[in-house]
């Protein structure tokens, strides 16, 4: 969207990104290090997998969301969208008893078509992002509770479910590192993603779209379209968060999932997307959801009170930002 | 470049310093607390009572809960941290009974004893259940509504629902203290309005045509006692005698005004000071109760203001 980006070539523009992803990683491994010091219960391998565990949902939620950050706009509905996926996969296997698989491709499925309506709303009706993923924020949150009843629904009766989110693959094959599933779902969606946006047609468009959409579509290009494409992608990838979130808990919960897409767009700033569009990496964001929950379960192995917790993740997204800014102008001064 | 990095490591040395003191008592006992929530008056009431029982025992306690009470995931995330501070033991109150099992079973394989508060969680680990006894308190509820009525007459039940543990507890109660302590009342009907103002007034009012001569109602939970009193008052019953549960700002309204006639309220604060109590004990391996009544009250226009009232109510 800003003019100023389109013309800095995109060689150098994925190498400034580089570099705040790599000042995020430092970032990272300096809380650890800080944790680590400050108590013994931290640096264990129980801990952190647990920090893992704790990443994946929202992990998946932020690459998601990242691919439409790039394009310069914002999905507000994820954290209600990933609820409603999770509620449609529960009525697909508790109450329709159908088989394992069916429930996996209806998470991702309802993620997709309902990407693929905030996508209409903002590219075929011209809907601000901010307004049209809001309005469907609110009917998806209406609409997990009309489906069920307001009640949570249950996967006792499909074997294995709880294994998706749950299981460890890697612990069967390594003993001694339980990596929960869920973890390993993130880096492969994380992968993928990464994959697409760096190495296709559809990732180069979207960090077009994010420069600048005017010329991409002054240039022949069906900018509608593919912004619909990279909507419903997102969706798609809100459906895995779903499916692992409802994993985890062995139910579909409703009342669920207001709030999650903000603490996911913090992930997606702090790793050094630019709300602006046009620029930023899968591995950084990654990086963002992590640095948030090493930040929250290290306060909570310090004891620090919860209302202080809060206050300190809030500071840290201002400090992440704030840093990145100062980046930037230096950059475009020299 | 340099500017980043040093912000980060100002904010992360700063954070971890201020948390050097509440970290550096490790000889003390630790005992976290996991809740459903933090913020409502309620949940802080129960925290004053844990941190009361902590102070007195001399033993460190932590209360921590989600923002809200959807947030199941976010309760599991805290109890993995809990546990991964090695605490004496930890007191659990599950928003999703099932959900927690896996956590659960980590704390039991580490030798962590486990006291549920406020709700039970379906398994067996915990090894106690510190909650109010919802049995009595309704059977509570029924010697009140007994005396008020002149200890003869019509009366009903409006439940909240038939399932629940609560439900089914505070309608047992009521009943079979009634059957027992009181052989004149008659109980007319016990109907269930799913704790829902609006249904619960249908009810209330379908029940005054139904038995014109009623003396008594009482509202199992704080939704079905407001419905109650917007039935009567709707009816124009305004003789019949309301005994209601728990507080909340319409129902404390409606027995300052004189509407209800009074309420049984939990103790949070109690709550909060067994759990702990019972946490303490169970670390050093002493026998525990698998089943702590943590009390409750009645409370009626006449104490409503007492400090020691006041302090369990909440709007």
């Amino acid at each position: 969207m800003t003019g100023t980006q389109a013309t800095i070539p995109a060689q150098q523009r994925r190498s400034g990104a580089a570099r705040q992803m790599l000042l995020a990683f430092a970032s990272l491994i300096a809380l650890v290090i800080g944790f680590s010091l400050a108590s013994p219960n931290f640096f264990q391998v129980s801990n952190i997998m647990a920090i893992l565990q704790a990443t994946s949902v929202n992990g998946v939620l932020a690459v998601g969301v990242t691919l439409i950050i790039i394009t310069g706009g914002i999905d507000l509905s994820i954290g209600t969208l990933m609820t409603f996926c999770a509620v449609m996969t529960g009525v697909v296997l508790t109450w329709a008893g159908m088989p394992l698989i069916l429930g996996v491709l209806t998470a991702i499925g309802t993620g997709a078509a309902c990407g693929l309506v905030s996508g209409m709303f903002v590219a075929r009706m011209k809907i601000p992002p901010f307004i049209a993923t809001l309005g469907m924020m609110l009917m998806l949150k209406g609409l997990s509770l009309i489906v069920t009843g307001t009640k949570p629904i249950y996967f006792n009766d499909t074997p294995g479910f709880t294994q998706i989110a749950q299981g460890s693959v890697v612990g069967a094959l390594i003993p001694g590192l339980p990596l929960p599933n869920g973890v390993l779902i993130l880096f492969l969606v994380a992968a993928v993603t990464a994959w697409i946006l760096g190495r296709t047609v559809l990732g180069r468009y979207t960090f077009a779209l994010g420069s600048n959409e005017e010329a991409v579509r002054l240039s022949g290009v069906n900018t509608d379209a593919w912004k619909m494409a990279i909507y419903a992608l997102a969706g798609g990838i809100v459906g895995i968060g779903g499916l692992l979130i409802s994993s985890r808990l062995n139910s579909a919960q409703p009342a669920l999932g207001l709030g999650y897409e903000l603490e996911a767009i913090a992930a997606v700033v702090i790793g050094g997307t630019s709300l602006a569009g046009g620029r930023g990496t899968i591995l950084g964001t990654l990086i963002g959801a992590l640095i948030m929950s090493v930040l929250t379960n290290g306060l909570r192995v310090l004891s620090v009170a919860p209302e202080w917790q809060t206050v300190v993740t809030g500071a840290i997204i201002i400090v992440a930002v704030y840093a990145d800014q100062l980046r930037r102008r230096k950059a475009s001064q020299g | 470049m340099f500017t980043r990095r040093n912000l980060l490591g100002a904010v992360a040395a700063l954070s971890l310093a201020g948390m050097a003191t509440s970290a550096s008592a490790q000889d003390a006992m630790y005992i976290p607390l996991i809740s459903k929530g933090f913020q409502h008056q309620f949940w802080q009431a129960v925290k004053a009572g844990a941190d009361k029982a902590g102070e007195e025992l001399g033993v460190n306690v932590s209360f921590e809960g989600p923002d809200n009470e959807t947030q199941v995931d976010k309760q599991l995330d805290m109890l993995a941290a809990a546990l991964a501070n090695k605490p004496a033991a930890i007191g659990f109150a599950a928003l999703d009974s099932q959900a927690a099992i896996p956590q659960l079973r980590q704390a039991q394989e580490a030798g962590i004893p486990v006291i549920a508060f406020d709700s039970g969680v379906d398994s067996d680990i915990p090894v106690a259940l510190a909650a109010t006894d919802n049995i009595a308190a309704a059977a509570m509820a029924a010697d009140k509504l007994a005396e008020l009525i002149g200890g003869a007459g019509k009366v009903a039940v409006v439940a909240h629902d038939q399932t629940s543990r609560t439900g089914v507890d505070r309608r047992d109660g009521f009943v079979n203290r009634m059957k027992e302590a009181h052989p004149d009342v008659e109980i007319v009907a016990i109907e269930y309005g799913g704790g829902d103002h609006l249904k619960s007034t249908e009810i209330t009012k379908a029940l005054l045509t139904a038995n014109p001569d009623l003396k008594g109602i009482f509202g199992t939970n704080e939704g079905s006692a407001i419905g109650v009193v917007n039935g009567v008052t709707e009816a124009g019953a305004s003789d019949v005698v309301i005994v209601g549960y728990d507080s909340g700002k319409a129902q404390t309204d409606a027995i300052r005004d004189g509407r209800m006639a009074g309420a049984i309220t939990q103790n949070p604060v109690g709550i909060g000071y067994e759990t702990v109590k019972a946490a303490v004990a169970a670390a050093r391996g002493e026998q525990v109760q698998a089943s702590i009544d943590t009390g409750f009250y009645w409370y009626d226009k006449s104490n409503i203001d007492a400090p020691e009232i006041a302090a369990v109510l909440y709007d």
